[in-house]
Order: structure tokens, then C-alpha cells, then sequence
């Protein structure tokens, strides 16, 4: 699969940051989630070890994986629960779609899945006739508005309450002009109360699924996975196969984990734990891979999908938090998704390793340790050998590998440029530079720090 | 070849040597002096209620009183009384005017805040959900530090179903403004008795 996106993450942060004021708002609310996540991480003495725990837990699930995800399917289904496999976005679609037609139901809600964001499923069943309502109340409202969620844990947080207050008014009919939480949040309780009572068929998605129990366990704070999954007659969950933990009491590790990472909270509201269908109910489970096991192939790589989607490196990201999550057109953004994305496809996300400065602090906060920025690192170099690294940027690293091959034009280069910006400032001060767009171009030093040293060591 | 094969057959041939799974030694994990009050804490600052009581009594007087100002009102713990046997079977539409359940609690967990709440103990899965206010009573000797020690009790996942369940519903999802109440229930009480 191959493709090419409608912009690059270049291309839309410049759009982004038009607006300064909203750029550092969105800068301080994400920042403002990553102190929360401190002061949650620094309560516990053994958090790294947590941590180390979290990232060995799944290293060894990684490495057996074809045992667990057996002994996973033969115990859900003696639990009554039945098992479908979908290889790629395609065929989970057709399965969800499937499982819809056949029971004959018009009335579903869905709670959050990043997966079923991979996979587009909304538009997919959107197009085939059949509605989805969104329940999370961040996707419902960019469902309204016709947009993605542009972050994985906080689906509306590019929004301003006055933009939520005007998609209210236009579509649940709620007093224009006012913007005020609490009464918003309680205009769309009650709509989807009704959806929920009324609701035939309930998705979900899956944050841990244990092979012991052959149950799965899914965390809001809402509580609408679960409004959804106990009042529909079908509940479908959805996940790549990478959810799978061995038993129950791992389960603690990631719980402390998880809700801290992401939002600085002591757990979610509801960690639900799911292993049979109620009397009456049908439970399915769909086991997606979707690219998965292509990436598990890939030793440099394959420590990616520990991910357990805390979004606690986009909060730190320096770049997500001031280009905002739909910059990445990805299901999953910020500094993880800019490595998981090359892996569904090279060529429409090369941009996305590249959307980073490489600062190690998305490595630093990960829960269960992924070296992230060294992935990014190394994406950029599979990117550009196998020849799909933009032709400026090549040319560029070109002419500066040649420049710093040979002294004395290095040094010729740099008497140049510190003349020019000194004499000739509007050559570099002007839209055509890329490095003048947002930046003020530095005072040109009066020489080199060689030609310093060179006279200071005389003295 | 179906689908299942050939994931199979796919993660088969990727999946690196295999590396053991870590020992969790809970001598490295933080334990607390007081466990009731640190649980009281905890659950108090993510927007839950505590309250100590004596006995079962306590608790039949707030659902008398609920009674009386004619709430709608369910009860789901056998020490109260006998529980409605349609219940259980009841639906989405039948659940939608609760305004308070009163159901027991399991293990409760000091650090976060959280109770362990089985199926067999919510009597109809989407009752504490459902209801507008919730009760829970657990009883002091059940609080325990952590997440590990929570599950080293939680032994049996046979029911079905359960949940760890930590505050009332809330969401952040507008300007990330905390609203208590989102689908879930609007409030949560903890009574705990010795």
C-alpha cells in the first residue's frame, strides 16, 4: 500500500501557527497535562521500576506472541465470546459490517478506538448506509464537525469551549453563545443518554486483553464504553493484536500506569473488565494486524507497538504542541505515531519522522520505554534510502556533506554567510529562507570560533 | 490460507527469541501507613464522597429517606433487604429513571482510590453505570495499597464482568474544564463500615 498524503506536516503546522495566540494555548494546555503527569509519576517511588517492569512485560509478550494470542482465542471462546482475525483495515471493516447486517440493527454507539480510526471504520459504514454515533464526548464533538480527533486521549483539545458552544448550538440545540463546561457537557449527556438507551449494538475498543482470562479490559473516564456495552444486545470489541498481556495481575502494572502517563490521574474512572457475554448478549472480539506483525519483523522497530496509547509523548512533544494533532493526518499522531505510520505506509507519512527535533523527551515520559526519538532517528534513514526523503532535503544534506568534507571550503562558507548576514541582510532575512518564518535571524558573530582560537592561543 | 493463519503464520516468523517475563517483587512498591486514610484522600481529590459509618443501619436510613422524597431508589446489597428479583433482567429503558443504586464494593485501593465491583455484586451490569448516584459500602478491612495487591485478591474473573471504579463519570474534553457527571453516574458515596 502506497500513497500520498493531501499535505505534509510541514505544510499544515505552518497553517497551524498562523494564529499565535491559539498556538500558545494549545502549547500551554498540552504542557500543562505533562506537569500533571509529573506530579503523578514523582508520588510513586517505583515508577521506573514500573516502568522497566511495563517495558519487559511486553517484550516478552512480543516474543511469544503466537503462543498468547492462541492461548488468548481458545479461553474468549470458551468464555462464549467469538474471535474473528482481520489481516488489514479491509477486512476488519468488513467484519464489523458483517456482524451489523446480519442482526439487522440500525442503532450503534462507539467508544473510543484508535483502531477503528486506522481503520477508518466511520467512513467505511458511512458509506454502506449505516450511522455510528460516537459516545467520548471529545469525539462526538469532532464528529459533529466533520473532523478527526487530533489528539489519541484528549479527541477535541484544538477547540476552544466557544467552538464547541457554536457545534452544540448548531446540532443539539443549545442556547448560542454560551459556552460554559458544565452546561455543554450536560447538553450532550442527554443526547446521548437516549442513544445509549435506545442503542442495538455497542463498539469498543481494548486497552488490555489478557490471555489468561481470555477477557479484556477497556478504561473511561465517562463511563460510555460501558453505558454502550451492557444496554446493546451485541457488543463488538476491536484491537490490534499488540493489547495482548499475559495474566490478570499484570494488569496492575499497566493500570498504575496508564491514566497517570496520559491525563495525571491515579487510574481512569472505570477500568472494565470483560470476560463473558451477559446472559443473551453476543461479544465479539476482532484481532486486527493490520501491518502489525510486518513491524514485529522489524528489529529496530518492533519495541513501537509496547504502545499502550498514553499519548503522554505528545503532551511533552515540543512539536506536537505547536502544530496540533491533525498536522500528522494520522489516526495516531505526535512523536508515536510518527513512528508507527511509516510502517502502514512509507511513502504517504515520510514527512512525519521528520516533524521532530529529536529533543529524547517523548522517550523520557513513555510508560513502557520505547526509545522513541532514536526510532524517529532511524525512520528518517530507512526513509531516505529507500529514495523518498523530499528532493530539497537531499540536495541539501548533499552540498553539506560535501562542505564539511573539505575544510577549507567549510571555512570559506562560513566567512560568506557571517558577511552576507552583516551586509546583506534581507538575502537571508525574507520569505524564501525557511529558517526566517517565525524566527528572527542571529547577530553574525565577527569571526569564526577558529579564527578566535587561533588568535587567543597566540596570546 | 484464512486470515487467522496467516497472522499467525506472519508473527511466527517476526517474533524475536524470547525473553523472559520480569518478577514483580512487591518489596519495591510503596505501601502506606494508613491505608483508610490514604484511600480517603485520594478519592476525596478525584471527586468522590467517604463517609465512616457503624453498621448496616446508617445505610437504611438514607434509603428510607431517599423513599420518602420519592426518588427513585434500588437496592442491590442482601444485608438491606431483599433484592428486586427483576433486576437483573431488567433493561437499558427500565434503568434510565434510577436515581441511586446502593451497591456493595469489593477491595478498594489506597493508592488510587479505586473498588473492585463484580457482576454478581452490581446485580445488572449497567446499574452503576446507569443510575444517577451511586453508593457503594465497603468495608475497611478490604482496603489494600496497591493495583498488585488489589489483583493478588481479585482472584476470580468467572463472573463476567467487573470493574475497578474510581469517582463519579467525568470528563475534561472541553478546554479540558473538569465536568463531573459525564454518562456515568453524577455522584459516587463510599461508606465504609469497620
Amino acid at each position: 500500500m502506497s500513497s500520498q498524503a493531501k499535505f505534509t506536516h510541514a505544510e499544515a503546522a505552518e497553517q497551524f501557527i498562523a494564529d499565535e495566540p491559539r498556538t500558545d494555548w494549545h502549547d500551554d494546555t498540552l504542557w500543562f497535562v505533562r506537569e500533571k503527569r509529573d506530579k503523578a509519576a514523582n508520588s510513586l517511588p517505583e515508577w521506573e521500576q514500573l516502568r522497566q517492569w511495563a517495558s519487559d512485560i511486553k517484550y516478552h509478550v512480543l516474543s511469544n506472541m503466537h503462543q498468547y494470542l492462541e492461548a488468548f482465542e481458545q479461553k474468549a471462546i470458551a468464555n462464549g465470546i467469538q474471535v474473528h482475525w482481520a489481516k488489514d483495515a479491509k477486512e476488519h471493516n468488513d467484519i464489523v459490517y458483517k456482524i451489523i447486517k446480519d442482526n439487522q440493527v440500525q442503532r450503534i454507539v462507539k467508544s473510543k478506538s484508535m483502531l477503528t480510526e486506522e481503520c477508518h471504520l466511520n467512513e467505511f459504514l458511512g458509506e454502506q448506509g449505516v450511522e455510528i454515533v460516537d459516545t467520548d464526548l471529545g469525539e462526538r464533538i469532532v464528529q459533529f464537525r466533520k473532523e478527526a480527533p487530533s489528539h489519541i486521549v484528549l479527541p477535541a483539545i484544538h477547540l476552544k469551549k466557544q467552538d464547541v458552544s457554536e457545534t452544540f448550538h448548531e446540532h443539539l440545540g443549545t442556547e448560542k453563545g454560551n459556552h460554559d463546561p458544565q452546561y455543554l457537557t450536560e447538553a450532550a449527556r442527554g443526547h446521548l443518554r437516549d442513544k445509549f438507551v435506545a442503542s442495538e449494538l455497542a463498539i469498543t475498543g481494548v486497552n488490555f486483553a489478557v490471555a489468561e482470562t481470555g477477557g479484556f479490559v477497556v478504561c473511561t473516564n465517562e463511563g460510555n464504553a460501558d453505558m454502550g456495552a451492557h444496554a446493546a444486545k451485541i457488543h463488538i470489541a476491536c484491537m490490534g493484536f499488540e493489547k495482548l498481556i499475559p495474566r490478570a495481575e499484570h494488569l496492575g502494572v499497566f493500570l498504575r500506569l496508564l491514566a497517570r502517563s496520559a491525563t495525571g490521574q491515579p487510574i481512569t474512572t472505570y477500568s472494565s473488565h470483560f470476560s463473558k457475554p451477559r446472559a443473551g448478549q453476543q461479544m465479539h472480539i476482532v484481532i486486527v494486524d493490520n501491518g502489525r506483525s510486518r513491524q514485529l519483523g522489524r528489529e529496530e522497530f518492533r519495541n513501537s507497538l509496547k504502545c499502550i496509547r498514553c499519548a503522554a509523548c505528545f503532551n511533552t512533544c515540543p512539536v506536537y504542541r505547536r502544530s496540533g494533532g491533525h498536522s500528522y493526518h494520522t489516526a495516531v499522531a505526535g512523536p508515536i505515531g510518527s513512528i508507527l505510520n511509516p510502517n502502514l505506509d512509507m511513502e504517504a507519512n515520510k514527512d512525519l519522522p521528520f516533524a521532530s527535533t529529536l529533543c529524547g523527551s517523548c522517550s523520557n515520559v513513555c510508560p513502557v520505554k520505547i526509545n522513541i526519538h532514536e526510532q524517529l532517528y532511524l525512520w528518517r534513514q530507512t526513509i531516505t534510502k529507500e529514495g523518498l526523503a523530499p528532493k530539497a532535503k537531499s540536495i541539501a544534506m548533499w552540498g553539506m556533506s560535501e562542505v564539511l568534507a573539505h575544510p577549507a571550503i567549510y571555512r570559506l562558507a562560513g566567512k560568506m554567510g557571517r558577511w552576507v548576514v552583516k551586509h546583506l541582510p534581507f538575502l537571508t532575512n525574507n520569505g524564501l529562507n525557511p529558517w526566517f518564518k517565525q524566527r528572527e535571524m542571529p547577530q553574525a558573530p565577527k569571526e569564526s570560533f577558529r579564527d578566535w582560537y587561533l588568535n587567543n592561543k597566540q596570546k | 490460507m484464512s486470515a487467522r493463519e496467516s497472522i499467525l503464520a506472519s508473527i511466527m516468523a517476526n517474533q524475536p527469541v524470547s525473553q523472559d517475563l520480569p518478577q514483580i517483587d512487591l518489596r519495591a512498591v510503596i505501601n502506606y501507613d494508613n491505608v483508610l486514610h490514604q484511600f480517603k484522600t485520594v478519592l476525596e481529590s478525584i471527586g468522590g464522597k467517604t463517609m465512616e459509618i457503624n453498621g448496616w443501619d446508617a445505610i437504611q436510613q438514607m434509603m428510607q429517606a431517599d423513599t420518602k422524597e420519592g426518588k427513585q431508589m434500588v437496592n442491590g446489597i442482601a444485608e438491606l433487604g431483599a433484592i428486586d428479583a427483576n433486576l437483573a433482567t431488567q433493561k437499558a429503558a427500565e434503568l434510565a429513571s434510577v436515581q441511586r443504586a446502593y451497591l456493595k464494593g469489593g477491595i478498594a485501593v489506597a493508592e488510587n482510590g479505586s473498588i473492585w465491583v463484580d457482576e454478581a455484586a452490581m446485580v445488572n451490569r449497567l446499574l452503576p453505570f446507569i443510575a444517577e448516584h451511586l453508593v457503594l459500602v465497603i468495608e475497611e478491612k478490604n482496603i489494600v495499597a496497591t493495583m498488585h495487591h488489589a489483583y493478588q485478591q481479585v482472584a476470580s474473573f468467572d463472573s463476567g464482568f467487573g470493574m475497578f471504579l474510581a469517582g463519579p463519570s467525568k470528563t475534561a474534553d472541553i478546554e479540558q474544564s473538569l465536568v463531573i457527571g459525564a454518562h456515568g453516574a453524577r455522584s459516587l458515596l463510599v461508606c465504609i463500615i469497620p
